[in-house]
């Protein structure tokens, strides 16, 4: 009997193990960059007046409403003059376009319109106008949830990116989920690992002096463990950014956020 | 068992299951193309790569550079004049007590034969990664001595 009972409280104990590790990740909020940073950082960013992201922001809005392109059509004549109309779809890329038959971030969204309604060429990854646009637009949607599309197609993105972040790369031999879910809090000589979410992008980063896109910052990290990066906007690192969304859904945007 | 070139998963459920069990009996010869071979026996690698002790002012060096292994990026150490040590691994600061020679050379060589899911990367491998840039390992035969070298002066703290 005593042994009967027993079992059975490690039946249950083992249930509760096991269902609490499975909803692990989902159930604890996720944490923004923002609190692993000094407090140096932490107010110029929240100072709209001094954070250096801004003046991407205010290029941005300019290029918002500047007509470009064969069609003589700017951003605003199909949007809006304002942004923040917008700012909702801002939060949920990236996501899947049927009409593709893929999955599209907010860069690759951009340049689509630019071919296809404005009948312009595409901007660079990583170039000024793209990364102002950008950010100007993840501004407009600042304080919102980050959301994530992970239904439909978007379901196989999404765990492809989890395949991704979980994958051991380089002469390092490590997963983005050493640094950024078994050792967040600790540090790499100065840097603090924060858990990696994505909410402040694009990012100014003072040690570069510029703003940097979600995938400038993945080649970074995949570098400095001696991996082969990949291009911006490869494939994985939108199902990366896809999952990232997923795992920090909650989480208010604070583009653009300011880092070391 | 020996073998002359274990398939690297094999190897490395075999020296997991051999050092967590503390048992001494397993024994293998690991040979990768460009690197010299080395033979795990129970928890270490006795023999060094070099065949040949090393300098422990070298190792120092090592430990420090950025260039290096750069072990203070997760390690802190008694390196005074480095300002920020990392904490992701233990300090070693006293690791010439709690672990013999051989010991240190197999966690500087692979860790994850100790370890399968260690965090630390295994300086004198090549085989068996994914997207790395260059075909050498992290470290060479000779600085890898060089740490051992001087990780084992690493008493009393
Ligand atoms: C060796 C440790 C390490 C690995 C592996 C690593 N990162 Fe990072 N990552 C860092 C450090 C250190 C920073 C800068 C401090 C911080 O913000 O966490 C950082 C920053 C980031 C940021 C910016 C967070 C912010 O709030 O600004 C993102 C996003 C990120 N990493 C994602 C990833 C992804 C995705 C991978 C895998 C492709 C990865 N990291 C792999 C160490 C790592
Ligand atoms: C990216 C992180 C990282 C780097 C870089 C790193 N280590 Fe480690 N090291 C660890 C971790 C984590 C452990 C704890 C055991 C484990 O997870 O394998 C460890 C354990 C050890 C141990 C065993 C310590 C003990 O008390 O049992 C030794 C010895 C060691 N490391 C030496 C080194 C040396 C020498 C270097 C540089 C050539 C180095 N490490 C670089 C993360 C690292």
């Amino acid at each position: 009997m005593i042994l009967f009972r027993l079992s059975h409280g490690l039946v249950a104990a083992l249930v509760l193990l096991t269902t609490g590790v499975a909803q692990g990740d989902d159930r604890r909020p996720p944490r923004s960059g923002l609190e692993f940073v000094a407090p140096g950082l932490r107010q110029l960013q929240e100072d709209e007046f001094a954070n250096p992201g801004m003046l991407w922001v205010m290029r941005g809005n300019q290029l918002w409403r500047e007509p470009a392109g064969a069609a003589n059509k700017s951003c605003a004549d199909c949007h809006g003059k304002e942004a923040p109309e917008n700012a909702g779809a801002a939060a949920g890329y990236p996501r899947f376009d049927a009409a593709r038959g893929r999955p599209v971030n907010l860069e690759s969204r951009i340049n689509l319109c630019r071919t296809e309604e404005m009948r312009a060429p595409p901007l660079a990854y990583e170039s000024e106008p793209l990364l102002a646009l950008t950010a100007y637009f993840r501004h407009a949607a600042r304080s919102q949830s980050m959301v994530a599309d992970d239904s439909g197609a978007m379901t196989a993105v999404v765990a492809r990116g989890r395949q991704v972040f979980e994958q051991r790369r380089g002469a390092f031999d490590l997963a983005c989920r050493h640094c950024h879910e078994l050792n967040v809090g600790k540090s790499l000589r100065e840097e603090r690992i924060s858990e990696g979410q994505s909410n402040g992008f694009p990012t100014y980063r003072v040690s570069w002096q510029t703003l940097v896109s979600l995938h400038r910052r993945f080649q970074a990290c995949d570098t400095a463990v001696s991996a082969e990066p990949l291009a911006l906007g490869h494939d994985d690192y939108v199902a990366l950014e896809a999952y990232l969304a997923r795992r920090g859904t909650g989480l208010a945007i604070e583009t653009p956020a300011v880092r070391r | 068992m020996s073998r002359r070139r274990p398939p690297w998963g094999a190897a490395l459920a075999a020296g997991v299951a051999a050092l967590s069990v503390g048992a001494l009996a397993e024994t293998f010869d690991v040979r990768e193309p460009s690197l010299a071979p080395y033979r795990i026996e129970g928890t270490g690698i006795a023999r060094p790569l070099t065949g040949r002790a090393g300098d422990p002012a070298r190792g120092r060096a090592i430990a420090r550079a950025r260039t290096g292994g750069h072990c203070i990026l997760c390690h802190a150490m008694p390196i005074p004049e480095e300002p920020a040590h990392g904490d992701t691994g233990p300090d070693l600061a006293g690791v010439g007590d709690r672990l013999s020679g051989a010991e240190i050379r197999l966690r500087i060589v692979n860790p994850k034969y100790v370890l399968a899911e260690s965090m630390m990367p295994a300086y004198y491998r090549i085989e068996g990664l994914h997207r790395v840039a260059a075909g050498r390992p992290l470290l060479g035969a000779e600085d890898v001595e060089d740490l051992v070298a001087y990780l084992a002066t690493l008493k009393g703290r």
